[in-house]
């Protein structure tokens, strides 16, 4: 069933269909009709859930904690400084394997205060275990919500989702959604089953101490588990796409096979390079554009095939990580490590700030420059 | 880390033998935790009354509500909260080792 929904709408819609069991979750702009429009599915009886109200995102994601720890599929949601607040339990989440799904409506940090898109919030919580999804379109937020699930839960994965979209550009930006049909949804999602999970016939302790003996393999075990994220994310991607006949991939290449000029980004600034890499080969430039839309497992091996052969590739990061670059750009150079192709950082749209398909083609001319610097300011006003 | 069909404690011999997140069953009943006290509370059964205030505030809980109770000596750390407690003095104090 297609539906005009807002990204908000289209992951509550994502979480509904997964049947989640619980939602635990705090309103903040720009995330809060995530939270609203739940609220009155679960109140209206559309999905049988439990509501948990709380009094702050900390407190939102520990309840989750506690409510998938016991066997429940859970959901919750939000942005910026919500997401910052929960720091703690985002560490919690993934050293506990709780496939746990959350939103992230991607939003600047204040101060200044802030409400537009950037996505130094999610960036921050790299190193959390979490994976960690970018979306481009409601579509896409809608599906990879479903297919969150999937991955997270997966027996080899157990590893929280964090799926991500742009404040505003996605949030509050009604587009077309096709729905899935709730018994297709039921068919391709299985309930949630957790081998371990508290139970009273079978009590175990989680989270007891743990002496370096053991810690270190159950950080080793993490890392194996993103490394087979990296073969199961494409084999749900497959089976979602023959059910659905949707494709996604860990990334998304656009005319990058004879490209000379590689873009690579993330997010809604990827449609807009799309477009921009249309009108430059209108003008006889070989663009393209390579949207990343894993993040966390980093899907290096494929990045490296996909841009070896470029003559210059930039890397747009809607985000700076102070006192270095932008953080897309960092990965994207350590997977081309020992090929030969320049590599440019460009930093654009900080704070919600409109990048252009003009500002795009001017990345291009940027590269095209005799010795351009290796970190690009778009559109500074100096 | 135990298992608790057999309630000895397991040594993994690699990340293969591990679950994948810090969950252990029964591993209380093997992991002794009361080395180091350095009090021993005794129980003086002429003076108890048995009305478990001791249980009731033992945190670990390493009293059994046994009448007259019992002090659990594998798990009690020598807090001292039951002799603090108990209101007939029926619980003393030993220095351990000694």
């Amino acid at each position: 069933m297609k539906r005009v929904l807002t990204g908000n709408y289209a992951a509550a819609y994502g979480a509904t269909a997964a049947k989640v069991n619980v939602v635990a979750a705090y309103p903040i702009t720009p995330q809060t009709t995530i939270v609203e429009i739940l609220s009155e599915i679960v109140a209206n009886g559309e999905l049988n859930a439990e509501f948990i109200k709380v009094e702050s995102e900390h407190s939102a994601l520990a309840a989750c904690i506690g409510a998938q720890s016991a066997g429940a599929r859970t959901y919750t949601a939000t942005s910026s400084q919500g997401l910052a607040l929960m720091h703690e339990l985002i560490h919690w989440t993934a050293r506990a394997r709780l496939p746990i799904v959350m939103t992230n409506v991607n939003r600047a940090l204040g101060p200044g205060w802030s409400i537009w898109a950037d996505a130094t919030d999610s960036v921050s919580q790299r190193d959390t275990g979490w994976m960690q999804v970018y979306c481009e379109n409601n579509q896409e937020v809608y599906d990879t919500t479903l297919m969150a699930y999937k991955i997270s839960e997966h027996a080899d994965i157990l590893l929280p989702t964090l799926v991500n979209l742009d404040a505003f550009f996605l949030s509050h930006t009604s587009q077309v959604v096709d729905m899935i049909d709730q018994d297709r949804v039921d068919a391709f999602l299985p309930t949630y089953a957790p081998e371990y999970k508290l139970d009273i016939d079978n009590p175990r302790s989680f989270g007891s101490l743990t002496s370096p003996d053991h810690y270190y393999e159950f950080s080793y075990k993490m890392h194996k588990a993103h490394e087979a994220a990296k073969q199961i994310i494409p084999e749900v991607h497959a089976q979602f796409a023959k059910e659905f006949g949707r494709e996604y991939g860990m990334t998304e290449s656009y005319r990058c096979d004879d490209a000379e000029y590689l873009l690579v980004t993330y997010g809604t600034i990827a449609g807009t390079t799309m477009d921009a890499v249309d009108r430059m080969r209108d003008k006889g430039i070989k663009a393209g554009a390579l949207k990343i839309r894993y993040f966390r497992p980093f899907p290096s091996e494929e990045v490296r095939s996909i841009l070896k052969n470029a003559i210059k590739v930039g890397v747009i990061d809607r985000m700076i990580s102070f006192g270095h670059e932008g953080a897309f750009f960092t990965e994207t150079k350590a997977a081309m490590y020992g090929e030969t192709v320049p590599l440019y950082g460009f930093i654009a749209g900080l704070g919600g700030r409109d990048v252009s398909i003009k500002d795009i083609e001017s990345m291009v001319d940027k590269m095209q420059a005799e010795d351009p610097s290796n970190l690009i300011w778009i559109g500074v006003k100096e | 880390m135990t298992k608790k069909d057999d309630q000895k404690p397991i040594v993994f011999e690699g990340a293969s033998d591990m679950p994948p997140m810090s969950a252990s069953q029964g591993s209380m009943s093997v992991n002794k935790t009361a080395s180091w006290r350095s009090i021993r509370p005794i129980i003086h059964e002429e003076k108890c009354k048995s009305c478990m205030i001791c249980w009731k505030f033992c945190p670990e809980p390493a009293i059994f509500p046994t009448s007259p109770p019992t002090i659990n000596y594998d798990y009690c750390k020598g807090c001292g909260i039951c002799i603090e407690e108990c209101p007939f003095d029926a619980i003393t104090s030993e220095k351990e080792g000694k």
